[in-house]
């Protein structure tokens, strides 16, 4: 709480290194391989974002698409009248103030409740898109474009990635982190030592949603022309969950364990069998509760007490296998 | 008289058909230590959860000094000042002792944080016993120790009225002195409090003044051997035959 601890200096010299070496890849290589990183990149970015507020709240949201598809709309619609970092603030911004609602309008309820509601405004947003868009533009969609190469988007979201992780560090140590620590162990007990415990998880979920906003910014160039059933996939939403349960989210760089073997199989289903990939995805998600239920990191961080314990010294493991997800 | 830090006016709570407390008033003065007591299903428990904000009132009024706090969330009550330990203990099982005492102090008051509430929280450690102790998980301590934790957690706060749900419930004889002095001990530096207590011992040595509830009503409020002499008393806990 207090200092720097060595495991973290170790960790931000690690996280430095694997950063310089990653931000090389452009420099490298183009075509596939540079977008297959813009692809792992991405993803890591939002199962990040998503695991700051999922993870210590166990709340399992399915808006990442929402937010996706508003940061990619802010680019779309005013990328003639204003510069590009202003719009990336306006994806931010928008998508902040789109989470508050929604915390506002269901944190208090339990979470299987938050589930259905993310997954069904994210819909319902598409859908208001799709109508207005014919309805008052007389088209399906909007060109992005742009000067940016493929390069330029990796930086930016490599950039992205790191920036989550460091709000997720800063968080950690802050009294937000702590109170929501607090959260996770006792409600109760968090609000009899005077937690405002549903305005804190509405803070973080902004934060979280903002980050997943500005993916969804970066990533409009690439699209060139945006449609709401892109923009607003769901199929976002349920990767991100996916990726960041397999890694786990009890740590702040679990979902990066989960982000890049499922992006690699999702990328090889994609070229061998592109019609089976909803398939894969349904088998994954429940191989991952089952069998997985606290992700690849709480399975190590488990075995690792187990062996503890049983030489002796060690201490009990909270939840050895629990299924994390309150919903 | 000094004047009422907290006075409970009228304080009703039903749960459906059920009246767990009923219209019952008491003051408490500034430095007061008193007993809430009475029979299992008095409502003693309930009076605490309004009190803290556990649960809402279906009617009456709770002041605090000026402020009313009835009806308030329980970190609003947290803020005005009122810390509590729980019947079944209550302590953040994924934490250490120190960071367990450091959740009393970082969220009301001056939100005391980072070195000084460390060196705070380890000084209210080492207040309640458990000095040395501080980096150790509190699931793997013993249940009076998580005790200890609790309360130095609620004292952490700083709180202008402290609540003890039965703190000293299941303590064997020996602990049972060491908890005894260790209230004695915090309420001779000048915090107000009320126990909700079963004990009857530690009742007679700390209480200078009792309030005894039955079946959700006060039925004696006064100084603690009068109130333990009181009929009425003795018929709720034992019956009429010994009254």
């Amino acid at each position: 709480m207090t200092g720097i601890h060595r495991d973290e200096m170790l960790g931000l010299i690690c996280g430095g290194v694997a950063l310089a070496l990653l931000s090389l890849l452009p420099l490298l290589t183009e075509g596939f391989y540079l977008s297959f990183g813009v692809n792992l990149v991405l993803y890591a970015a939002l199962s990040t974002a998503w695991s700051l507020f999922s993870g210590p709240t166990r709340f399992v949201s399915l808006a990442s698409a929402a937010f996706f598809g508003i940061g990619t709309y802010s680019v779309a619609l005013w990328l003639d009248a204003l510069p590009f970092v202003v719009l990336i603030a306006i994806a931010a911004l928008a998508s902040a103030a789109l989470a508050a609602l929604i915390g506002a309008a269901t944190l208090r309820l339990s979470g299987v409740y938050f589930v259905i509601f993310t997954l069904g405004l994210t819909e319902l947003i598409r859908q208001i898109v799709s109508w207005s868009q014919s309805r008052f533009a007389h088209k399906m969609g909007l060109y992005v474009f742009t000067d940016f190469t493929e390069g330029d988007l990796y930086w930016m979201l490599l950039a992205l990635t790191a920036a989550t992780f460091s709000v997720g560090w800063l968080i950690n140590r802050s009294r937000l982190g702590f109170a929501l620590r607090i959260i996770g162990d006792d409600e109760t007990v968090a609000r009899h030592v005077g937690i405002a415990t549903a305005r804190a998880k509405i803070v973080l979920f902004m934060i979280s949603g903002a980050f997943a906003g500005i993916a969804g910014a970066i990533m409009a160039p690439r699209y060139a022309y945006i449609e709401p059933q892109a923009a607003f996939n769901p199929m976002i939403s349920f990767m991100v969950v996916i990726m960041a349960l397999l890694g786990g989210t009890r740590r702040l760089w679990g979902p990066l364990v989960g982000v890049v073997p499922f992006t690699v199989v999702m990328e090889l289903i994609a070229a061998r069998f592109p019609n089976e990939s909803l398939i894969v995805v349904g088998i994954a998600f429940l191989a991952i509760v089952y069998v997985l239920p606290s992700g690849v990191t709480g399975r190590i961080e488990c075995l690792r007490e187990r062996l503890r314990r049983s030489l002796g010294t060690g201490v009990d493991a909270p939840g050895c296998g629990k299924i994390e997800g309150r919903a | 008289m000094k004047p009422a830090l907290l006075s409970v006016v009228r304080m009703r709570k039903a749960f459906g058909g059920l009246v767990a407390v009923n219209d019952v008033s008491f003051d408490v003065s500034e430095g007061e230590l008193i007993g809430l007591i009475g029979p299992n299903g008095s409502g003693k428990t309930t009076m605490l959860n309004l009190i803290s904000g556990a649960l809402r009132p279906t009617s009456g009024e709770i002041r605090l000094g000026r402020n009313q706090i009835s009806g308030l969330a329980p970190e609003r009550i947290a803020k005005e000042g009122i810390a509590r330990t729980f019947q079944l203990v209550r302590v953040l099982p994924s934490m250490t002792a120190i960071e367990n005492v450091i959740a009393g102090t970082a969220f009301v008051g001056d939100r005391t944080w980072g070195a000084r509430a460390h060196t705070l929280a380890g000084a209210l450690l080492e207040r309640v016993g458990l000095t040395g102790r501080e980096n150790a998980p509190v699931s793997t301590m013993t249940y009076i120790d998580q005790k200890r934790v609790e309360l130095a957690r609620a004292l952490a706060a700083d709180p202008r009225l402290l609540l003890l749900d039965e703190w000293l419930a299941g303590l064997n004889p020996s602990e049972l002195l060491i908890g005894i002095d260790l209230i004695g001990e915090i309420s001779r530096e000048g915090r107000t409090i009320i126990m909700v207590e079963h004990v009857m011992d530690a009742i007679r040595t700390l209480c200078s003044r009792c309030v005894v509830m039955s079946s959700g009503v006060k039925i004696a409020d006064g100084t603690a051997s009068n109130v333990l002499a009181d009929p009425d008393v003795i018929r709720a806990y034992l019956g009429d035959d010994d009254a």
